[in-house]
């Protein structure tokens, strides 16, 4: 058959194509069950790290297995919809996204720390290249932060890809998300600025937007929580 | 040795000295940046190109009868994306960490000028065996620039080497500081340019005439 007839490109480039295909969904048939275990560790170690906790790779499950008391997804109203808890991977709780639209709720993870009671919330949003992600560490009286731990897909190194470096991070710990009762969670100024009528942190030099975006994100994705951080405001001030 | 003739050990190891792709025809710069301040995924990415284009020259270099001629670089894509893709996806099942901050370039790896290069130039015209010699060689000649520009960002930027601190703590205490300017991009190509100067100064054939 001639080389370079038409026929014989199209067939030669069905072929390859659906060996290709055929070559790559086998692949990723084969690899899938140690991917998702990577990155429920990487999960665990992000939670972890929002409760101040440095685990490393070997040792993330273990310690997430011992700190996270519970699990569970709240309804819009922050009332924990039944069913729903477990703190392994294969639970709803943890592998329930926050932006998923067909979710039964929203997940929030429960930690003992020392003796007392952690809320672990997750928070999702854009920063200047892409999306950033993040969890909080909420004290029992659902105001005051423990910990927070950030993470980016691809911000500008040196600049916005800092809030995911322990200085910003730190910054949080002590921060209120209520002001005077009122839920107002925590704003990202630029450094030096303030603001009047709520807990603020300084953000990024030069990363502006990054720092909007977390500003954004610590309001929408929080927000999302507020009846329910409400709720353990009235029961435990 | 029928192994390695005369010709294919110059297929081999051109690349890592007179021939070299960074250093001497100055390709794969982006990537030889980009994921250089640390050694650890310096070492994964060089392995990572290696493999690839190995492998990529050696079933271009089988298919290279039957390729049509007007869809030749389509296929030469198909084949390195797909073997990308593999790459990307043992990384992540099997050293999610590197992967995670090689980030993108594991799949910019398709868009190596160095791949489609030896694809073109080499494996198109040239048996399996050769072939797969020049992909080794060309991905040494990559490999090798980007562990040694990673060894020394990582060492003066960060103390460490594969994260193990080697500065030792006295030499802070006595006031030494690790330079921070080796983290950001500048500087791997300050590096490679010194790594060109040093070679240009000991292969003077390779000088460039100056008036």
């Amino acid at each position: 058959m001639n080389r370079e007839s038409s026929a014989y490109t199209i067939i030669y480039s069905v072929v390859m194509v659906v060996i290709v295909a055929l070559g790559l969904a086998f692949t990723h048939q084969v690899l899938i069950d140690r991917q998702t275990a990577n990155e429920n560790i990487d999960k665990m170690q992000q939670i972890l790290r929002s409760l101040n906790i440095n685990a490393s790779t070997s040792e993330a499950q273990e310690r997430y297995a011992e700190l996270i008391q519970d699990a569970y997804l709240i309804d819009s109203e922050g009332r924990k919809v039944e069913g729903t808890e477990g703190t392994t991977p294969d639970d709803l709780a943890f592998s329930t996204e926050l932006e998923d639209p067909a979710a039964a709720g929203i997940p929030v993870y429960e930690a003992e720390v020392d003796g007392s009671v952690k809320y672990v919330i997750p928070m999702s949003g854009t920063g200047l290249w892409g999306s950033i992600w993040g969890y909080l560490a909420v004290e029992s009286d659902g105001s005051a932060i423990y910990g927070a731990e950030f993470d980016h897909a691809g911000e500008t190194p040196g600049l916005g890809a800092e809030i995911a470096d322990t200085p910003f991070k730190s910054r949080f710990q002590g921060k209120e998300l209520f002001r005077d009762g009122q839920f107002r969670s925590i704003a990202v100024v630029k450094p030096g600025r303030s603001v009047a009528n709520r807990d603020y942190v300084d953000g990024i030099s030069g990363g502006t937007i990054t720092s909007q975006g977390v500003d954004n994100m610590l309001l929408q994705s929080v927000g999302k929580y507020r009846n329910f951080l409400e709720n353990l405001n009235a029961a435990n001030r | 040795m029928a192994l390695l003739s005369s010709k294919t050990k110059a297929v081999l190891l051109g690349p890592l000295n007179k021939n070299n792709p960074v250093i001497v025809q100055v390709l794969g710069i982006c990537s030889a940046l980009a994921v250089t301040s640390k050694l650890e995924p310096s070492l994964v990415m060089a392995i990572a190109v290696v493999l690839v284009t190995a492998f990529a020259n050696v079933i271009i270099s089988l298919l290279r009868k039957s390729i049509p001629n007007r869809i030749r670089i389509i296929v030469q894509l198909v084949v390195v994306a797909a073997l990308v893709t593999i790459v990307s996806e043992v990384l992540k099942a099997f050293a999610y960490d590197v992967n995670k901050q090689l980030s993108v370039f594991v799949g910019l790896i398709v868009t190596n000028c160095i791949l489609m290069g030896r694809l073109e130039a080499f494996a198109l015209g040239n048996g399996p065996w050769p072939s797969f010699l020049d992909g080794i060689g060309n991905g040494l000649g990559y490999g090798w620039i980007l562990v040694v520009v990673g060894f020394f960002r990582e060492l003066l930027g960060s103390g460490t080497l594969m994260d193990i601190q080697v500065v030792p703590e006295a030499f802070y205490n006595a006031g030494y500081e690790n330079n921070g300017l080796m983290m950001l991009a500048p500087m791997a190509i300050l590096l490679v340019a010194c790594i060109i100067w040093v070679h240009r100064s000991r292969n003077k054939e390779l000088q460039e005439e100056t008036n």
